[in-house]
């Protein structure tokens, strides 16, 4: 996406103005968290001195001992671990469910696309309760697989709505002409418009990801033990105990999370924008 | 496989051609058969998973079930009666209105201004993109667990700032947490930072798809920027905005993580709202029914917001 030039010199001025409020709303927390993470006990618990300055030299002792004293690596290897298999079921069962929702389902299209839209607005505050019963019969409590069970229920939706303008987006003629050459519809749905909607599945990818990424109330109301968490529930869990907090480690254990995620984010957002454009602004 | 010229090859290669199939070959081939085919594995998913869920929440908040029972027995409507009956049910319902209203009024106002910034070439754009995605990636949880230690009742950087602007004495503390107001600013403001940057990627490819040649010509024409901005842009922007509020107003509405690691709903219970009540009572109260009646009251809000993404797709499905 080209930006657009501003001319004038007060709007370069009220430009850059804004950006950094933008920034430093955004990123202050990060600034501080990252200002807590090196900081040695009796610094932190000071409040004698200009809290943007160290009194005692930096330290690396508590970004190290969430590595060693909480099982914080596991808590990662969970979140990726269900991250990905989400992703894939999501892939499985919503891109055929969207490719005929664009193309085979005629007059019934258009509701049942809404009433599967409508599903993802059904909050997993509402569901968490009968679903924790459900997993128990289904023998998955404090597993990480009763979060893969789950966590599709929602990425579904959201995912075959995005995907219902990207198949719509591909010209009909491009899969007719591949039937003409001899394909099955299914044959030329996989060898021509699959390709053609790479940014939607990325844009898919992404948001199916983050999704994961976020859920708090069912990992906490489903895993009671600390090798089945994930990030969200287990770094709370473990670094605070009753009125202690271990603020250094809380502060590492979210920017190790975040700093990376968003860097990379950051590299494909132009592509997350243009899927984002065809799916739900022009879909 | 990606490039058209391949895929003829390959046809010849495979030979798979209608002739190849047979019978069944041409059972697949109808729409109907294969819209179905494809079609009923995620409807079934989200039926099991969503559906039949739902459904039994209805069922618990007619019920009696507590966490320990197996057994079930229809009261009526006595859950929904000792539900509002309890007076922070209702301080619950207003806090989850309250900060659903005013944390998304700011969304769209920011999430406009912060589009067109980012839309536009400067220096370090790269950098505050960066900034600006960092509280969506980074969990709920650990976002709220940040903000409770920037907000903190002594180490606080806010009571460094305000006795340097004169408003605490040296040395005083601003206890950001601990009065009502500023509780409920604080949460209000957590959830505005961490809904800013989806509305904004919403917003952002909004305004991608307006037509360049559109707003050139406005310009041509002499539309100032402002002139651009409301009579063109703005209008053009409305129904990705919707979009952008939907979202907002579902992740918000139904949120308890910043509540529970922020606030706990305290002090008292000035930050309390529906989803973190239903949870405290649920599943630490062990009372499934008055939670899940607690979170069905949630349910015709959402239910309005369908309409509002029916009228949507309404819409859209018209073109």
């Amino acid at each position: 996406m080209a930006g657009r030039e501003v001319g004038t010199a007060r709007g370069r001025v009220g430009l850059y103005v804004t950006a950094f409020c933008f920034a430093v709303f955004c990123g202050f927390p990060f600034l501080w968290a990252g200002f807590t993470m090196f900081r040695q006990d009796s610094d932190l618990y000071s409040t004698q001195h200009n809290p943007f300055e160290y009194s005692k030299p930096a330290t690396l002792e508590h970004v190290t001992s969430l590595f060693t004293d909480t099982p914080y690596l596991r808590f990662i290897g969970n979140s990726v671990v269900i991250g990905l298999v989400v992703v894939g079921i999501t892939l499985v069962l919503a891109l055929p469910a969207a490719y005929a929702l664009a193309r085979l389902s005629g007059r019934w299209g258009v509701p049942l696309a809404i009433g599967i839209f409508a599903v993802y607005l059904v909050p997993p505050t509402l569901l968490f309760l009968p679903l924790s019963r459900i997993v128990v019969l289904l023998g998955l409590q404090d597993s990480i697989w009763s979060l893969i069970l789950v966590y599709p229920g929602f990425t579904i939706p959201l995912s075959v709505w995005l995907l219902v303008g990207f198949f719509r987006s591909v010209p009909r003629d491009v899969e007719e002409q591949a039937q003409v050459d001899g394909y099955s519809k299914v044959g030329a749905l996989v060898r021509t418009v699959l390709p053609l909607i790479v940014p939607g599945i990325f844009t898919v990818v992404v948001f199916t990801f983050t999704l994961t990424m976020q859920d708090f109330i069912y990992a906490l109301a489903f895993i009671s033990s600390s090798s089945q968490m994930t990030v969200s529930v287990g770094v709370p869990t473990n670094l605070i105990r009753g009125d202690v907090l271990y603020w250094q480690s809380l502060m590492a254990s979210a920017m190790i999370v975040a700093v990376p995620v968003a860097l990379i984010y950051n590299l494909f957002l132009n592509r997350f924008i243009q899927g984002f454009t065809l799916g739900a602004v022009k879909g | 496989m990606s490039s058209p010229a391949g895929t003829l090859e390959a046809t010849r290669d495979t030979g798979k051609g209608p002739s190849g199939g047979g019978r069944w070959f041409y059972f697949f081939e109808r729409d109907r058969v294969l819209g179905s085919l494809m079609l009923s594995p995620a409807i079934l998913y989200l039926v099991l998973v969503v559906g039949y869920p739902l459904l039994l929440a209805f069922f618990y908040a007619f019920s009696d079930v507590t966490v320990g029972s197996n057994k079930f027995d229809f009261v009526g409507l006595k859950t929904f009666k000792t539900a509002i009956s309890d007076p922070t049910f209702k301080t619950a319902l207003a806090h989850s209105f309250e900060i659903t209203a005013i944390s998304q009024v700011l969304v769209v106002v920011l999430c406009t201004i912060l589009a067109f910034v980012l839309a536009a070439d400067f220096k370090g754009k790269w950098f505050l993109r960066f900034l600006v995605l960092l509280p969506w990636t980074t969990p709920v949880a650990l976002g709220a667990i940040i903000w409770l230690w920037m907000v903190d009742s002594i180490f606080t950087p806010f009571d460094w700032f305000a006795a340097k602007l004169g408003v605490i004495p040296d040395g005083g503390h601003l206890v950001l947490l601990g009065h009502a107001g500023t509780a409920m600013g604080t949460v209000i403001a957590v959830q505005t930072w961490r809904m800013l940057p989806l509305a904004t990627v919403i917003v952002l490819a909004g305004l991608s798809s307006i037509p360049r040649d559109v707003e050139e010509q406005a310009q041509v024409d002499g539309a100032g920027f402002w002139r651009r901005l409301f009579s063109i842009q703005l209008p053009m922007l409305a129904p990705v905005i919707l979009v952008a509020i939907l979202f907002g107003v579902v992740f918000t509405f139904t949120d308890m993580a910043v509540i529970f690691i922020l606030t706990g709903g305290g002090p008292g219970t000035a930050t309390q709202v529906l989803p973190s009540w239903a949870f405290y009572k649920g599943i630490n109260g062990g009372n499934l029914s008055v939670g899940a009646a607690d979170a069905l009251f949630m349910f015709p809000v959402l239910l309005g917001l369908s309409a509002v993404v029916l009228k949507l797709a309404h819409r859209i499905g018209g073109e």
